[in-house]
């Protein structure tokens, strides 16, 4: 059966991971490599890196974060944060990424999720949704696409954006509740739901995890195929170990943390 | 100096499938990723990886004359097919409107059902993306040291139905069984990614660096 997937999520800015990462009894400097190979033999099934670097000099630094990660962890990564064109797409998968993220491209100009599919395969191209809601409606709520970092509304419904994303050849939706990102108190779980729902390519949750029970939520009611969290793994509140066996308690299939086979 | 190359018809990405053999290789083995046929048909081992679509990937074979090939490369030597290159191998596949494939092994390939759901009455989303357990269905020297139920990474939205059960040696459960592994003679080919399964994928890989050919 298929599990699913737990998702720690790195903050890279100029070729460090940032956001403070600390393991109980580990001082942790932010190398990418250390960090990922922490979390893959905790048992994550993926790593997401998210490039934040301002400066566009700093740009190419995400390209040997991957390829030195790529070197030594074996499990899928994903990169996201700066992708403009096909061109900055290659570039990452050549260097070892398994996918890229794309956010604000998309909105700008939705054919480059067509085109990119279309050069490197649906496979390889999630595309980044940040939601926010937008009326108080119970039963039927609304959410609407935000860019730069949740500051820029789109007016873009944002159920509908997922499957606009789907039919144009996204393989993934990564969909971030701009509303609960920080909080700690949760996934936004009805959003996660209406798209999940709405679509027929996986989703992965992300925004508000504060505890075990969250990831739990996302999955079980928000029907999310997996799930992605920065700051409970980084601060050591758990491991992705930890949170695969709340998941399994609650019988979500998960992959079980690999022992080392030889 | 043993050589085993990786087979680039420019389908997809196909690095990853390198590092991980180079990760996995002995220091006297030599990792090549390669379009050029003299250094394929030299190869000791050949990998044939691939990601994108089946017509694409024909007309990739034809063009660089390896269509007619293949067959005969695969049981030659060691042979490992991965992902689309698992697929290729079959007589026939329903994506692109109908393509023929190489028909190393019998069978066809099909997308998997669209309105198909699980045990709990979800739907099942397409691509197949994530990690499953691969289950054997018969003795092969690359399971060797793997538990009989091993996880591997999968993303795929069509998968092989071979015609003969004997080619089949793992399957794997997404709302219905499917062959996620197959076998003939030195050509052994998975649905899902060995270089991204960590130490399992890494096991496996390993395994078929020291296979010799021999099965059945």
């Amino acid at each position: 059966m298929l599990a699913r997937r737990i998702i720690p999520c790195l903050d890279v800015d100029a070729g460090r991971v940032v956001k403070g990462v600390n393991f109980v009894g580990i001082r942790d400097a932010g190398d990418p490599v250390e960090v990922a190979r922490r979390y893959d033999a905790q048992g994550a099934d993926e790593i997401t890196f998210l490039d934040i670097t301002a400066s566009s000099d700093e740009r190419e630094t995400i390209v040997h974060v991957v390829e030195q990660v790529a070197e030594q962890v074996f499990i899928p990564l994903t990169v996201g944060g700066g992708i403009r064109e096909v061109a900055d797409i290659r570039r990452l998968l050549n260097a070892g990424a398994d996918k890229v993220s794309i956010n604000t491209a998309a909105v700008h100009r939705p054919e480059l999720v067509a085109e990119a599919a279309g050069r490197v395969g649906s496979q390889c191209i999630v595309v980044a949704i940040d939601a926010k809601r937008v009326d108080d409606d119970a039963e039927y709520p609304h959410w609407e696409v935000f860019t730069h970092g949740g500051r820029r509304g789109t007016g873009i419904d944002a159920v509908a954006w997922a499957e606009k994303m789907a039919s144009l050849g996204a393989g993934e939706i990564l969909l971030t509740s701009m509303d609960r990102d920080g909080t700690r108190v949760g996934f936004d779980l009805e959003l996660t739901r209406a798209v999940s729902d709405a679509v027929s390519i996986p989703v992965i949750a992300s925004g508000g995890v504060g505890e075990l029970a969250h990831l739990v939520a996302g999955v079980v009611e928000g029907h999310a195929d997996a799930v992605l969290a920065a700051s409970i793994f980084h601060f050591g509140q758990h491991t992705v170990a930890e949170a695969k066996q709340a998941l399994a308690v609650a019988g979500v299939p998960v992959r079980p943390v690999h022992k080392a086979t030889r | 100096m043993q050589t085993v190359a990786v087979i680039d018809y420019g389908m997809g990405n196909l690095h990853s499938v390198e590092r991980a053999l180079r990760h996995e290789a002995p220091a006297d083995m030599r990792v090549l990723l390669t379009s050029d046929l003299a250094q394929i048909r030299e190869a000791d081992r050949l990998v044939f990886p691939g990601q994108g679509a089946a017509a694409d990937a024909m007309n990739a074979l034809r063009s660089m004359g390896l269509d007619g090939e293949l067959a005969e490369l695969s049981a030659s030597r060691p042979f490992l097919g991965v992902c689309l290159g698992q697929q290729i191998l079959l007589d026939w596949t329903e994506e692109n409107g109908g393509v023929d494939l190489l028909g190393v092994v019998p069978g066809r390939v099909e997308r998997f059902p669209a309105h198909a759901i699980d045990a709990q009455g979800r739907r099942l989303k397409i691509p197949h993306m994530g990690w499953n357990v691969v289950r054997r269905t018969s003795e092969h020297p690359l399971w060797h040291g793997l538990p009989e139920e091993s996880w591997f990474y999968f993303v795929h939205s069509y998968r092989v139905l071979p015609t003969r059960a004997e080619h089949t040696v793992g399957e794997t459960d997404y709302g219905e069984s499917f062959s996620s592994a197959i076998a003939k003679g030195s050509m052994f080919a998975l649905q899902c990614h060995p270089e991204k399964s960590a130490a399992d994928g890494l096991r496996l890989l390993n395994n078929f660096l020291r296979w010799n050919g021999d099965w059945r």
